[in-house]
């Protein structure tokens, strides 16, 4: 089984996913094609196999959502939640992606060529996440782990209750969420980017990382705050 | 001559009702320490409740069945609806949702033990599921809640059921809560998070947000899982008719309504007391909007918050709900709130002393937050959780169930069926007008149902 194509106007997302589940042998890595998506939603979402899957067209909510090991790529725009609950893999959008792109990713790599709306990377858990564009705001809210790398421009409060993950955002930010800090960037930081930028195609080789910020948690939401144990 | 005068003088202690003593501690309290109190288990104030009914046995008009000889069904089973796999419990009665961080390892374990016993099903929590309950437990429901701590396909494919948490009802509205003393190294990887950091999560799912995507959220689970397992929707008590009616439209398989009396691990007290309506209400709205829609019977129900004995089991049976949900009453099975807890030789150890370090005595702790559950229970501490051995608790679990199920079979016989399920709202009066009102059930002795036909 080397290439195997579905059309989505004749076959269902049902029994897409059904095949992707149960019909791919390991160590196989066939190549799958999926034709006239049409926004449909849940394509490709639960994937545990290596394999590689095209998607050409638009999807809609959830594609690729909590993928394993398998290799997607959207050649087209995305809906809300895609690759969300990522653990590990690779999913490429070559358009847009709408809300939540990336939502509490636990590994893997999500690229995205165009822009990201609202709450990119909200919950990260440790995925790492690479936009040629801009994100829209409350992008990596309550992020706790995994690396966010903004080409563009971000909204407004981004990284808002931040804990471990860091951003690194190259344009300019509307604002900043709370306990979220612009760091100086260390010899650490310029690798990740670099690596990370790498990883992401060679369309990403132009941006420097020198030209990037570094955004990463105050850590002062950790505890209750400093009075909590007065005692008046 | 004057100092005598003044002790003869009798000392006004006119209490008031707006600023009594508690009122007065909780002001001091706040002005003390700048902080709202916060504290596990459910509301203490005294709501309308299951008490607030009784039941018609069966005389002239209705025949009784023998209480020993003639057999009274239990069976229960959930996610009818679309799952291929429903849930099959032998008993209407499930262990709540609890996470692991909340509870030990060991409680976790000891859980699924008892409800493996007894054919019912345990709950994961806002925490991941361990292997612990995993293996313990034959039925195990998977919770898909807003932080997504330690959530995974893995996991998903590993568990009988999948509950979408919306809500709480200790805290509809809120997230999840949890104190640096309790995000031990174990809690802490399994969470993503640094050790001792006071957790707070978020009280939205992050990759949806209305009931419309939700439909959608739902779909997705179902197709990672292939359409194999029930998926739950729960939701704190608050709007419950129109909610129930959502989740019904986004595709649920089993609603789960979490009255304002339910349990929690850490919430602030403000809002287990004042956010929120009584699971009473709240299953008659629940079971209304089934009816409504013609979906009971297609759409199973599982009530709870507050639920203790099996007359309470009975009460909400009858009124409508497929099965109940213990939280609280669950972990006072384990010895939760005892004066002791149980050595390894079966010797009853005091308590007390652990109780006084963190302010509270046997039979008033609310302190799961704390960590220091003085017997073991809500708690990360590798010496505290010792005092909860899966083995003894899973035997004091397995008798409250019990119990609690040979109660409810033992109502349902004396209304003269021979399956709880059959219990039924013409069963049940009403002691008071407030329970009459809102579990909409004729006040005793009388066929008066206030605002009757009013939703
Ligand atoms: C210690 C403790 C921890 C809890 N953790 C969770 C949780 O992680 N997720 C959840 O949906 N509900 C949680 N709950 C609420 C229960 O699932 C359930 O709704 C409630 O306990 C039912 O009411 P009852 O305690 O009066 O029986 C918790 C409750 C307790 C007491
Ligand atoms: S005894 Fe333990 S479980 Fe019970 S209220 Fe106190 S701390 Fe919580």
């Amino acid at each position: 089984m080397e290439n195997i194509k579905f059309d989505l106007k004749a076959t269902s997302v049902r029994e897409i996913n059904k095949f992707l589940h149960h019909e791919i042998a390991d160590g196989t890595a066939p190549k799958i094609t999926i034709e006239n998506p049409d926004g449909a939603h849940n394509i490709a979402a639960g994937l545990n196999v290596n394999c590689e899957v095209e998607i050409r067209g638009h999807v809609g909510y959830y594609a690729a959502g909590m993928n394993q090991h398998a290799s997607v790529l959207v050649n087209g725009n995305a809906g809300t939640g895609v690759a969300e609950n990522m653990m590990s893999g690779r999913v490429h959008v070559r358009g847009s992606a709408s809300n939540s792109a990336g939502a509490s990713a636990h590994g893997g790599l999500l690229i995205i060529d165009g822009d990201a709306g609202l709450r990119c990377g909200i919950s990260l858990k440790g995925g790492d996440i690479v936009v040629g564009g801009s994100v829209g705001s409350f992008s990596a809210f309550m992020a706790q782990a995994g690396r966010i790398v903004i080409c563009g421009n971000a909204g407004a409060a981004l990284g808002d209750s931040l804990y471990e993950a860091v951003v690194y955002v190259k344009g300019h930010i509307k604002s900043l969420g709370a306990d979220a800090r612009v760091e100086d960037m260390t010899v650490d930081d310029h690798q990740a980017l670099e690596s990370l930028l790498n990883q992401a195609g060679t369309s990403y080789s132009t941006h420097r990382p020198s030209d990037f910020k570094r955004i990463a948690s105050a850590r002062s939401l950790y505890h209750w705050n400093a009075d909590a144990n007065q005692e008046y | 001559m004057n100092e005598s005068h003044n002790s003869d003088r009798k000392v006004s202690k006119e209490e008031s009702w707006g600023y009594d003593r508690s009122t007065l501690d909780y002001i001091q309290r706040a002005a003390a320490h700048g902080l709202y109190e916060i504290r596990g288990l459910g509301a203490k104030r005294k709501v309308p409740h299951f008490d607030d009914l009784v039941f018609l046995g069966a005389s002239m008009t209705r025949y009784p069945l023998e209480g020993y000889r003639e057999k009274c069904a239990t069976k229960t089973i959930l996610g009818t609806r679309f799952a291929s796999r429903p849930v099959e419990l032998e008993i209407p009665i499930t262990v709540a949702g609890m996470s692991f961080g909340a509870l030990s390892a060991n409680v976790k374990e000891a859980l699924g033990r008892a409800a493996t016993e007894v054919g019912t099903s345990t709950t994961t929590g806002d925490g991941g599921m361990t292997s612990e309950e995993r293996d313990s437990s034959k039925v195990l429901v998977y919770q898909c809640l807003p932080s997504r701590y330690g959530f995974n396909p893995d996991d998903l494919r590993r568990a009988d059921a999948i509950e979408v948490v919306i809500g709480q009802g200790a805290k509809p509205g809120g997230g999840g809560m949890l104190l640096g003393q309790k995000v031990n190294p174990r809690v802490a990887q399994m969470r993503t998070l640094p050790a001792g950091v006071d957790q707070r999560s978020a009280s939205r799912h992050p990759d949806w947000t209305g009931p419309d995507d939700l439909a959608i959220k739902i779909h997705e689970l179902r197709e990672i899982t292939d359409w194999e397992k029930p998926i739950y929707v729960k939701v704190g008590a608050t709007r419950t008719f129109h909610d129930v009616k959502l989740a019904v439209h986004a595709g649920a398989d089993v609603i789960v309504v979490d009255g304002m009396q339910g349990g929690t691990a850490a919430t602030q007290t403000c809002f287990i007391e004042h956010v929120g309506i009584p699971t009473l209400a709240a299953l008659r709205q629940a079971v209304d909007a089934l009816e409504d829609m013609n979906m009971k019977g297609t759409v199973q129900l599982i009530i709870s918050g507050g639920i203790r004995t099996g007359a309470d089991v009975a009460k909400a049976l009858a009124m409508g709900a497929d099965a109940v949900s213990i939280g609280q009453g669950v972990l006072m099975a384990l010895g939760c709130n005892s004066e002791s807890w149980i050595g390894s030789g079966g010797q009853h150890i005091s308590a007390a002393q652990d109780y006084l370090k963190i302010g509270t005595e046997s039979g008033y702790c609310h302190h799961c937050h704390t960590g220091q559950c003085p017997v073991g229970i809500t708690t990360q501490d590798e010496f505290l959780e010792q005092r909860l051995r899966p083995e003894i608790g899973a035997k004091r679990l397995t008798n409250y169930l019990k119990t609690v199920n040979m109660e409810l079979t033992t109502i349902a016989r004396a209304c003269g069926k021979n399956n709880v399920h059959h219990l039924e709202r013409e069963d049940l009066v009403a002691l008071t007008i407030e329970a009459a009102a809102m579990a909409n059930i004729p006040l005793a002795g009388t066929e008066w149902i206030p605002g009757n036909g009013m939703k």
